[in-house]
């Protein structure tokens, strides 16, 4: 499976590099760039609590996509891979496999984490990894979303050794450990998810159990 | 509204007419057409909001007891036809550039007497709570109803708004690491079964654009683009930039720039 990713990611790589090499894209705001930066975060009310305004800020990672428009040049793309690859943190007692009935929930769960004066989420409420709203996975649930790529039959195709495993939850966790700028969320670097949680939903795509490896 | 739905209909009819030649099928699918579009005419609540809206513009109103009817939204004092289409705009009075709802509250504060604060209490409707700032800007944005989105932002000052609303429409950040890109950047994506538009493109950004304000079902009320786009960082699980925020009117210089040309259709109806 690793070897197979490998190639193909590094398929696309080559085949996308001449792109960059021909024409660098002005980064968002050009010249405007700090004044905006500047505009956006006095944007907000005095009043908002501190914990709210920490949602504005930014890590290397989060900048430098801004600047690249999520595209970067490999070489910048490869060093916060390795930024991101030395965040990832694994569940006390190593087990990176849990159940994937907690898991098909989780993946289901499209709410939590909203905040604001207008329609905050009441305090208390679920946080889930919200999946289907970018990705197919079970076969009976046909509302899901195209943004990533379909995860239908993963474990099927992947299989279910400690490699793929292991892959699979150091994605969840931290997104961008493998691509520099995805679009997908790093569920375990910003505690979204728990570790443990991260291995329910590793078991939702592998475990031979699950609805997403039946028909 | 009658005259509007006049309008639509004899659109409807060259349209067809122009299609495929005056031949009895053609007139038949412009029949269902019209009668589809007359359904929808009829039935979106905005109407009733943009009949109000017209009142509140001419009633003489506030501590200075006058009405609205000699507000400037960058035509000319009073002139309506097309204002919505071509804002933001560099506003010389102010030296800023201004969305169609900063304007209005300008001219509510200078013409009117009202503290801006008065003005802006009710700036979105609750149930129960309705707001005259939805009311008079689904008002003014019918005024530009089958007219092109003109908002090339080729002053300066538009020119830089259109830049920094850019750069938040990349800018990521938040719990989730979102940007309005990830999901608005890239075609034929959709969120669960909802589809999205690639708001980076003219078609994209006109399709968005064109059909606000909008009567939104799932709401049960008309939203401005101000309140469009706050709770889309409200989505994003950021905080809430405040209403008329400077952030804000950059995305609607950005989103309109790109969407220039696209032909006007409010008040919209959404889901």
């Amino acid at each position: 499976m690793n070897f197979k990713f490998a190639l193909f990611f590094g398929l696309t790589v080559a085949s996308a590099a001449p792109a960059f090499a021909q024409k660098a894209v002005e980064a968002p705001g050009g010249k405007h760039a700090k004044d905006a930066e500047q505009m956006f975060r006095a944007s907000f009310r005095a009043d908002n609590p501190k914990y709210w305004m920490t949602r504005l800020e930014q890590d290397e990672t989060m900048k430098t996509c801004l600047q690249y428009r999520d595209n970067p040049p490999r070489k910048i793309g490869e060093k916060l891979e390795k930024l991101n690859v030395a965040t990832i943190r694994y569940p006390v007692d190593g087990k990176l496999i849990g159940d994937w009935k907690e898991g098909e929930k989780l993946a289901a769960v499209g709410t939590g984490g909203h905040i604001g004066f207008i329609q905050p989420d009441p305090a208390g409420r679920v946080r889930g990894g919200n999946c289907y709203a970018c990705h197919e996975l079970a076969k009976k649930e046909i509302a899901y979303g195209t943004i990533g790529p379909s995860l239908r039959e993963f474990g099927k195709i992947r299989g279910k050794d400690d490699d793929t495993i292991k892959y699979v939850y150091d994605k969840i966790y931290n997104s961008n450990a493998f691509t520099a700028c995805t679009n997908m969320p790093r569920f375990g670097l910003h505690s979204w998810l728990t570790p443990e949680q991260i291995t329910h939903i590793v078991a939702f795509l592998i475990d031979p159990e699950s609805p997403v490896n039946k028909d | 509204m009658i005259r509007r739905l006049m309008k639509t209909l004899v659109g409807a009819a060259v349209l067809a007419a122009f299609a495929g030649g005056v031949v009895a099928q053609d007139s038949k699918v412009a029949d269902e057409l019209a009668k589809y579009r007359e359904a929808l005419a009829d039935g979106n609540p905005a109407d009733l909001l943009e009949v109000k809206g017209e009142g509140l513009w001419a009633e003489k109103r506030g501590p200075k007891n006058a009405s609205l009817e000699k507000c400037d939204l960058g035509q000319g004092p009073g002139k309506l036809e097309g204002a919505y289409a071509a804002l933001p705009k560099y506003f010389k009075d102010t030296n800023k550039v201004m969305d169609v709802e900063s304007r209005l509250v300008h001219c509510m504060v200078t013409l009117q007497g009202f503290t801006q604060a008065e003005v802006t209490k009710q700036w979105f409707s609750r149930p129960g709570k309705e707001s005259d700032i939805e009311a008079l800007v689904t008002f003014i944005g019918a005024k530009s109803n089958g007219m092109k989105i003109n908002a090339p932002a080729t002053h300066p000052e538009e020119a830089r708004m259109a830049k920094m609303g850019e750069y938040i429409f990349y800018r990521r950040s938040g719990p989730q690491d979102f940007s309005c890109s990830i999901c608005h950047g890239q075609e034929g994506k959709r969120i669960r079964l909802q589809e999205l538009g690639n708001l980076t493109t003219k078609e994209g950004a006109g399709f968005a654009m064109k059909t606000w304000p909008s009567y939104r079902v799932s709401q049960g009320a008309v939203w401005t683009m101000q309140r469009r786009l706050i709770d889309c960082m409200r989505q994003a699980r950021w905080p809430e930039p405040a209403y008329l925020a400077d952030s804000i009117v950059a995305l609607e210089t950005y989103l309109q720039k790109t969407a220039t040309g696209t032909v006007m259709e409010t008040p919209g109806i959404k889901r």
